[in-house]
């Protein structure tokens, strides 16, 4: 039989506004608020809200046969509860129908996993705490940012208590293996689930690409699609971002459509079932181990971490962030500390990639700069502001120079 | 293919980038076996240091297949009525020459005539507004095709103050009389559509090449002894004609700017022209006449050293049809920033940008390129890379469309 385990992805950032080398000094606020604000509206009315309703609706007309499960970033629901919270009330009622389950993750968003392990535990205990608050649910399973994984991390959250975790199913890792079994990480007891990358870049970004050969995409065909994995896996790992329906891709593409009918063309084989990651690793076996010594990410074809660290600027403005910890944490000052949390969020520095800037694409997506040295120029100086902050409120001497 | 090409600027006779763009786009035509009859004005009194020759051919290509024609003219295309009655003062046989500069082109337009009476070519194709005039003439005197190439127009030269009447009338004229306009950008484009009652049908853009680097050595941090300059002074570097088109005094007072909130910089002013004197009195004015340093007009060489010397350059133009100093610049290693109103920014990307008019802009820029090293260089790295793409083929290829595309229909 095949289980299909559905995984989405909300998150917003709190983007930044382009802070002038003038400002360096004046502690303006560094949060772009009327930009966000209209973002997450829009994003609400397009996206999360229809495909919520739709979701809410399959479950209950399936009788629950139908499943999915979400992790939504602790920034984009603090900005949810603010400007939009009709959302929050719509996720309450998928959560209450029991089929849904929610994932936990960095409450900001943040590559802290590769910087600094304390801060990593301490933002996923922030999460896992703002899910309870929210929907009075504790997440079993954990996602990293982006889907940044390798041995240590797996390691890491082992410790911490989780019973699995999501991977991309990288060929360069899994090479003759399929994504579709569940696996084991190296050196701890949890479960591995792995991203079918190809069914999900299907539907996540080939759904309304003319030129693709398997274009227009019907829900029976893709249904079919999966039931051929019958026989060679055990479950269908179908990971993307949520805003795929409806901003990714347009409604008008007939996304929500195609959404609407899939539960039913998937049950109708009657081997096939939907499942949560929990359910997943329940009801599965590990086939084997799998060693990921190096970091492995979800984002662009190398599915490494280029798009955040791939060049001269992106590692500057990185290292100088958390080149702040001990100085911030010696403040303790909740505010400072916050505000230097919110300065990690990893799409800060996904701005600045030079990787695809010739074509333009993707990484432009809801990007509020021309360009990344736009990007650059706006953080390092709001960076160099945020250090004068931090100095004065842990009287700290040992404050490194600001770049001359 | 024959082209009969009418011109006013050509190398070692450059002013700006007029003749850099007729060189290239020459160049590149006639490697690909295009013929062309280059007609420009001959002018000996003028004070640059080109030694022309006596056969009445100018040849700067050897043993292409450009054959050059001069006409006795003292036509610069930068001048204003004073600066040519200077100049015409200063000329040996005044007799010879109009009073003004309109019946300069006018005659260039009737010596023009003549040429093409005598010339075979299929096409014409002229450049910008003091060759339009010769190249109707040309047109109706053989019937055949006329291109019209607008590297700038007046309302670009004179940048929001009232244009010259005649000037813009010639342009217009021509335009509509032309059968087919290249225009170096979208920028200059819409201009015309917007302007010139042109309808966009009838223009094609495009944009401006850039020529392969010269064999010179590359130096790393080389700072020239003549410019007075220190080793640790970061150097800001404005290069391009001392004229309101290209934004010099907007320059200045982003210098100014800069210069509150860091010290160990200098501004490097390369170019002449006539907003000179009021550039001068006002950096003196601003108190910064220390910090910034006037190149003066710069040969070829001097021009690539001051690019691969400084730290950034900018090119802060109030309206510039494309920019090819900027592509320059960035081959050079010179990270750059351009204005927004111009047609460059339309083909790159590895560049800083801002509105000409915003000072903290361009200054908050600025300040931030010379103090965050690793943006210095992954700006100077990308824009290397991205300027070495440009040629000249691919404009020419696209004028040789043109030309197939009219010469089809005649």
């Amino acid at each position: 039989m095949v289980s299909v385990c559905f995984y989405f992805q909300l998150h917003q950032p709190l983007r930044l506004r382009k802070y002038s080398v003038f400002e360096i000094g004046k502690h303006n606020n560094y949060f772009d608020e009327h930009k966000n604000e209209s973002i997450i509206k829009k994003v609400a009315h397009k996206c999360y809200l229809p495909a919520n309703r739709i979701i809410l609706d399959l479950i209950n007309r399936t009788d629950g046969r139908f499943k999915v499960s979400y992790s939504m970033s602790g920034v984009a629901l603090e900005q949810l509860e603010r400007y939009a919270p009709s959302v929050i009330g719509s996720f309450r009622q998928l959560v209450g129908t029991g089929c849904v389950e929610i994932l936990d993750e960095t409450y900001h968003h943040t590559l802290a996993s590769i910087y600094s392990k304390d801060e990593f535990n301490e933002q996923i205990q922030m999460h896992n705490k703002k899910i309870k608050q929210l929907f009075n649910f504790r997440p079993r399973v954990f996602r990293n940012t982006e889907l940044v994984y390798n041995n240590e991390i797996a390691e890491l959250i082992g410790k911490m208590g989780y019973k699995g975790i999501l991977a991309e199913g990288a060929d360069h890792i899994l090479q003759w293996r399929s994504p579709d079994f569940v696996y084991k990480p190296k050196s701890t007891k949890m479960k591995l689930l792995l991203k079918n990358y190809r069914l999900s870049d299907d539907i996540a970004f080939r759904f309304s690409e003319k030129s693709w050969k398997e274009f227009p995409l019907t829900a029976e065909k893709y249904a079919g699609w999966i039931s051929k994995v019958n026989g060679n896996g055990n479950v269908v790992n179908l990971f993307m971002d949520y805003e795929t329906f409806g901003e990714h891709q347009w409604e008008d593409k007939g996304i929500f459509e195609f959404l609407r009918h899939l539960p039913y063309e998937v049950l109708k084989h009657k081997d096939n079932d939907f499942v949560t990651p929990s359910e997943a690793i329940k009801r599965y076996d590990a086939v084997a181990e799998l060693d990921f010594p190096h970091y492995v990410s979800w984002a662009d074809v190398e599915r490494d971490l280029s798009a955040w660290l791939g060049n001269k600027m992106q590692q500057e403005a990185i290292k100088e962030i958390y080149l702040l910890e001990t100085s911030v944490r010696l403040s303790n000052n909740p505010a400072l500390i916050d505000e230097w949390r919110k300065l990690q969020t990893s799409d800060h520095f996904y701005y600045m990639c030079t990787k695809w800037f010739n074509d333009g694409d993707v990484h432009k997506y809801f990007n509020p700069y021309d360009s990344p040295y736009d990007a650059f120029i706006a953080y390092m100086n709001i960076l160099n502001d945020f250090r004068i902050k931090a100095g004065r409120l842990s009287n700290d001497f040992n404050m490194p120079e600001i770049a001359k | 293919m024959k082209v009969l090409m009418f011109g006013w600027e050509f190398p070692p006779l450059s002013s700006g980038g007029l003749g850099t763009a007729c060189y290239g786009l020459t160049k590149s035509l006639s490697k690909k076996g295009v013929q062309i009859t280059l007609v420009l004005p001959y002018s000996a009194d003028i004070g640059y240091s080109a030694d022309i020759g006596d056969s009445g051919f100018i040849r700067i290509i050897p043993a292409g297949s450009i054959k050059l024609r001069r006409i006795r003219s003292i036509l610069q295309p930068y001048m204003n009525s004073q600066g040519y009655r200077k100049s015409m003062s200063k000329s040996q046989s005044p007799g010879i020459y109009g009073s003004t500069l309109f019946d300069e082109v006018y005659r260039y337009t009737l010596a023009a005539e003549e040429i093409a009476e005598e010339e075979g070519f299929d096409v014409v194709h002229c450049h910008d507004w003091m060759t339009f005039g010769a190249g109707i003439k040309a047109k109706r005197k053989k019937n055949k095709p006329l291109v019209l190439h607008v590297h700038a127009t007046e309302l670009d030269r004179t940048g929001g103050h009232p244009p010259n009447q005649h000037v813009y009338d010639s342009e217009r004229d021509g335009m509509h009389k032309a059968d087919k306009i290249i225009a170096v950008s979208k920028f200059t484009k819409n201009k015309i559509t917007a302007h010139y009652g042109v309808p966009s049908e009838k223009i094609k853009v495009v944009h401006n090449g850039v020529e392969p680097s010269s064999q010179s050595h590359y130096h790393d941090e080389s700072h020239d002894e003549n410019f007075e300059i220190k080793k640790n002074d970061k150097i800001v570097l404005f290069l391009g004609r001392l004229t309101l088109q290209k934004g010099p005094d907007y320059f200045i007072y982003a210098a100014k700017k800069i210069l509150e909130h860091q010290k160990n910089v200098k501004f490097v002013i390369a170019g002449s022209g006539d907003m000179e004197t009021f550039i001068i009195e006002k950096a003196a004015e601003l108190g910064i006449a220390d910090k910034v340093l006037f190149a003066g007009f710069l040969s070829q060489n001097d021009v690539e050293r001051a690019y691969k010397m400084a730290d950034v350059y900018v090119m802060p133009s109030v309206s510039e049809p494309f920019g090819i100093t900027a592509l320059e610049a960035m081959k050079n290693k010179a990270p750059v920033l351009v204005s927004n109103q111009s047609g460059v920014t339309e083909v790159i990307r590895h560049c800083l940008k801002a509105d000409f008019w915003d000072i903290n802009e361009i200054s908050s820029k600025i300040i931030s390129l010379l103090r965050y090293k690793p943006l210095h260089e992954t700006l100077k790295e990308n824009a290397y890379f991205e300027a070495r793409k440009f040629n000249w083929d691919v404009p020419a290829e696209k004028c040789i469309e043109v030309y197939n595309e009219l010469t089809k229909n005649f």
